[in-house]
């Protein structure tokens, strides 16, 4: 019983194996890849490991407080931003193994003719409660 | 009305519906079905006998779903078959529930769920509260739970060590939310330890109360981790440390030692220690030697270093550390620990650091960053 975030990227990872941007699909292989992150998570669903899962949109800006009495400061967009994420599934799973099993499969999603992207997915466990036994 | 008195009547009802011959899980949704029921009806309309009351409205529902599932044949046949009213074996039921809901086929998270719902009647929504899951995502980890264990024999006897082992986690690692895992932990262990005669049930019954009585010490006001030696123990219950020792004295006359009275007795020395200067570490020591034996886990083998240091003075505690994985869980938030009593504050404050960052939950690697700073402006001073 632990829970993991699946990050996905849209920059700032290693390059996964079919790594043709998704502007350069066809809209049935955008169709397919769609359906097949739908289906994961309804089949997640189905053995009781879903928690959610969100899609980031890939602009946004920075923002940070600039004292009393004055409003926040923005700015940003920056390019060069290195690390840049898409979006993210939250898992909760028996064990370690199962969540890198999850991503695996996660990272299977087909993309490009059709074949698995195995773009690479950041698998975090999220921190716990404390256990109630310490000694 | 008492929903504590009401939920300890599930287990005994729902082994009553099998035992006429319901399906385990079909039986299960009525049994839910008939406390949703209760908790409307009882309050303006107490029942003289609640557990006869709860019986027959699950048994009514079952055969109301039965029949609308055109299991025509089937449902005659159970209707024949049902019981004369009259007094019903509990006790067997109850225990083997707690079997069926730990049966070895299920994943220690869906035993939890199950566990929780058949023998702890709690809802569904409730139990996915507790352990912050969806609540769509814990009703499927529940029937696919019961789905797994539908071809078990209900009579077929099982393993209490798995059956402890859930209850051990229930109590160990929820989190804090409407409904209080540990004390149904509790509540769970006391029934379970009603319902069969075994040193090892006491054993874990008295590590969960010499615990619990700990636990408003456990945490300070703004929710950090106040460790054992720094605890108010004015503030510890000396009525549930006292319960505790009796079960666990009971329990190891027996001289059927096991892992959870070995717990139990490392957590009743500390509870007998007046201050945290008093602790009898030496013998400590000794019980995790015998936990060691018991169970060879590595997390026993840390918590002896700890213990060995305190006996035995820092440098000896390290050289037991020196002898383990320094991969294991929590090894550098130890070695920091025992630097730090060694008078190495350098080396202290630096593992504390490396610790908080390998820490597995919040509260603790937020104590460990406060030991790390509170170090570090000693040793600037």
């Amino acid at each position: 019983m632990a829970k993991y975030l699946l990050l996905k990227h849209y920059r700032g990872g290693p390059a996964g194996v079919n790594d043709v941007p998704m502007d350069r699909w066809t809209p049935e292989e955008i169709s397919a890849h769609m359906q097949y992150m739908n289906d994961f998570a309804s089949r997640l669903e189905k053995t009781g490991e879903f928690i959610e899962g969100q899609a980031l949109a890939p602009e946004g800006a920075w923002v940070r407080y600039d004292g009393p009495g004055r409003p926040p400061v923005t700015d940003g967009p920056f390019a060069e931003t290195k690390d840049l994420i898409a979006g993210w599934m939250v898992i909760d799973v028996d064990t370690y193994e199962r969540a890198v099993e999850l991503a695996g499969e996660l990272s299977a999603a087909p993309g490009a003719g059709g074949k698995p992207i195995h773009e690479w997915l950041e698998v975090r466990p999220f921190l716990t409660e404390p256990p109630t036994i310490a000694e | 009305m008492d929903d504590a008195l009401l939920r300890s009547l599930t287990p005994g009802v729902l082994g009553i519906l099998v035992r006429r011959g319901a399906d385990f899980a079909a039986a299960e949704d009525a049994v839910q079905d008939a406390l949703v029921e209760a908790i409307r009806v009882w309050p303006a309309d107490p029942p003289r006998d609640p557990k006869g009351w709860l019986i027959t409205v699950a048994w009514r529902r079952f055969l109301d779903t039965t029949r609308a599932d055109a299991a025509r044949r089937r449902r005659e046949d159970l209707v024949d078959s049902e019981p004369a009213p009259g007094p019903t074996p509990t006790v067997d039921d109850d225990l083997q529930l707690y079997f069926l809901c730990a049966h070895p086929s299920l994943t220690p998270s869906s035993a939890v769920a199950l566990t929780l719902r058949a023998v702890g009647g709690l809802t569904t929504r409730q139990i996915a509260d507790a352990y912050l899951v969806p609540e769509a995502t814990m009703a499927q980890r529940i029937s696919r739970a019961k789905r797994t264990v539908s071809t078990v024999r209900f009579d077929q006897p099982g393993d209490v060590a798995t059956v402890l082992r859930v209850l051990y986690l229930v109590f160990n690692e929820g989190y804090t939310g409407d409904v209080d895992l540990a004390a149904e932990a509790i509540r769970l262990t006391r029934q379970l330890a009603a319902a069969i005669d075994h040193p090892e049930v006491a054993g874990l019954l008295a590590l969960m109360l010499l615990h619990h009585a700990r636990r408003a010490s456990r945490t300070a006001s703004d929710g950090s981790l106040v460790p054992l030696a720094e605890q108010d123990r004015g503030r510890w219950d000396t009525a549930l440390i006292a319960e505790g020792v009796d079960i666990l004295q009971a329990a190891l006359a027996r001289d059927r030692l096991g892992e959870f009275q070995a717990q139990a007795a490392i957590a009743a020395l500390h509870a007998d220690a007046p201050t945290a200067e008093e602790t009898d570490w030496v013998q400590i020591v000794e019980w995790y030697d015998e936990l060691a034996r018991l169970t060879d886990s590595p997390v026993v083998r840390l918590n002896r270093a700890v213990a060995v240091g305190e006996a035995d003075g820092a440098r000896a505690g390290l050289a037991a550390l020196a002898a383990l994985d320094d991969s294991l869980p929590r090894h550098t938030a130890v070695a920091a620990y025992l630097h730090e009593r060694d008078g190495d504050l350098a080396t202290a404050a630096r593992l504390y650091v490396e610790a908080a960052h390998q820490a597995p939950n919040l509260a603790e690697r937020d104590h460990l960053t406060r030991q790390a700073a509170r170090l570090n402006a000693r040793r600037q001073r």
